[in-house]
């Protein structure tokens, strides 16, 4: 099993093919719907997303002494992000998504042109996943856009997931579609 | 009788529990996929959690849903009393950390951080001629919530007329368009007929069944099994990521409807189906589920 670390560099990812499973390691960032938004309308990030990965994930926090204690932290449906995402990626230079279900084809463009992989975690294993988070590190935006949907960035370690799209313009979602679509019309 | 610290068990049970006939389906369809298939391996993820959870009791899932308490009490019962104890119950909840801070208002975008507001929970209540109070409780995601769907036989462009043929066709087209964003493999509560409204909330009490009950129709049990077993050959898998498991289970319900009017509504839930539920009869509590 591969593993990648922080800061993922654009060699590492292009390395990277679908249907392998990686280990993640290091710095991860959450982001969902709220901040997505605000970033592809050009607001400012507080922290820099350049050669990091953003996690589709609302997570379940519990304060804990100073900071906080992640409960629960699988991954929301990313394509969701799909109208923000291309211009995130360019914009802030992230290099690993991770997020469930897959994304569309400005994503799979996106992944291409920059050198981004799009990483699928399983979805609803959030406690499993959680315990790959070793810590909190810090939060933002958590007044704006409230715990949920806050940017958090946290310090995980063997965070296990399949390559769902890699960098050289193969997307597992997009054939499975394809492929299911030929199945249905066989039904229908 | 505690009503807001029995709920809040309840909440506790649900959130990190995963009924046993779905952990057993789960286990059916990880046998049935190939060894070392990325199928294989999402599905002992999914095992691997659920025993996690329940061994932690913590959430299974981060998204811990809409909460929506199905109740039964008998005649005269104080329903404003019950729905009481559910909010603080789910404030309490919130709090430990069972549920996420999981209610936006949805004008201001502000986050409700106690989950309890004006619709939140849900609570549905149903008088009978009964002396126990039963009350059901669902936790079901947005992913999941957002595969959801209705269509108003006929509908042209699915080639579905009005009849059992035509809501078959509209219940893969569900699946299909879901691929893995709903967390497949998922579970569908079906209605045929009704208002949009009444289909939605009969279809969603369709998740409540357990997955080896069919129903009491036969036309309607057939169509469960057939759909299943077609959904399944669609190949779309665990996480859509491709696979035999694409559905472990499908309930359908029928109501009356208006001559003008043939409603399909499609319920999608996660694989994570979170219900369980609690009867309570002279102060004596059993939890069902």
């Amino acid at each position: 099993m591969k593993q990648i670390r922080y800061p993922f560099s654009e060699e590492t990812v292009r390395s990277l093919r679908a249907g392998e499973i990686v280990q993640v390691f290091g710095r991860v960032f959450t982001g969902r719907d709220r901040l997505h938004k605000y970033l592809a309308e050009g607001g400012e990030c507080p922290v820099s997303l350049r050669d990091g990965a953003l996690y589709h994930c609302g997570p379940v926090v519990v304060p804990d002494g100073d900071g906080w204690r992640v409960v629960a932290a699988g991954p929301t449906t990313s394509v969701r992000e799909e109208p923000y995402m291309a211009e995130v990626i360019a914009r802030h230079g992230v290099r690993v998504i991770i997020g469930k279900g897959g994304m569309g084809e400005a994503t799979q463009e996106a992944c291409k042109r920059h050198g981004c992989v799009y990483l699928q975690a399983v979805g609803g294993a959030a406690a499993l996943l959680a315990q790959r988070i070793r810590r909190v590190e810090a939060v933002y935006f958590v007044e704006e856009f409230g715990a949920t949907e806050a940017l958090w960035q946290l310090d995980v370690e063997s965070f296990e997931a399949v390559v769902g799209i890699d960098a050289h313009g193969r997307d597992l979602f997009g054939e499975v579609r394809g492929a299911s679509a030929a199945a249905l019309k066989e039904l229908m | 009788m505690d009503w807001t610290e029995t709920l809040a068990n309840l909440i506790h049970r649900t959130t990190s529990d995963l009924p046993a006939d779905v952990e057993a389906v789960l286990q059916t369809a990880i046998a049935a996929e190939p060894a070392q298939s990325q199928a294989s391996v999402l599905l002992q993820a999914l095992s691997a959690n659920t025993v996690l959870a329940r061994r932690q009791e913590t959430p299974l899932c981060q998204d811990t849903g809409t909460l929506t308490f199905f109740w039964r009490v008998p005649r005269g019962a104080d329903t404003h009393a019950l729905e009481a104890s559910a909010r603080e119950a789910v404030a309490l909840a919130t709090q430990k950390g069972w549920l996420r801070r999981n209610t936006i208002e949805t004008l201001s975008g502000r986050s409700v951080d106690t989950n309890v507001t004006d619709g939140s929970p849900v609570c549905h209540f149903e008088q009978e001629a009964t002396e126990a109070v039963e009350v059901w409780l669902l936790q079901k995601g947005g992913g999941s919530e957002n595969m959801s769907g209705q269509f108003s036989l006929p509908d042209a462009a699915l080639g579905a007329g009005r009849d059992l043929d035509g809501v078959r066709k509209c219940i893969l087209q569900v699946v299909w368009r879901a691929q893995g964003f709903g967390c497949a493999p998922g579970i569908l509560g079906v209605c045929v007929g009704a208002d949009r409204a009444e289909g939605f909330l009969t279809a969603k009490r369709q998740l409540l069944r357990p997955l080896a009950d069919a129903a009491a129709e036969p036309a309607l049990a057939e169509l469960e099994r057939r759909v299943l077993a077609e959904a399944n050959s669609l190949g779309i898998g665990p996480m859509g990521m491709g696979g035999k498991t694409t559905l472990l289970g499908v309930k359908i319900a029928a109501r009356p409807r208006l001559p003008a009017s043939y409603f399909v509504t499609v319920a999608y839930m996660c694989w994570a189906c979170r219900r369980r539920g609690v009867r309570v009869t002279d102060g004596h509590i059993e939890w069902l589920g």
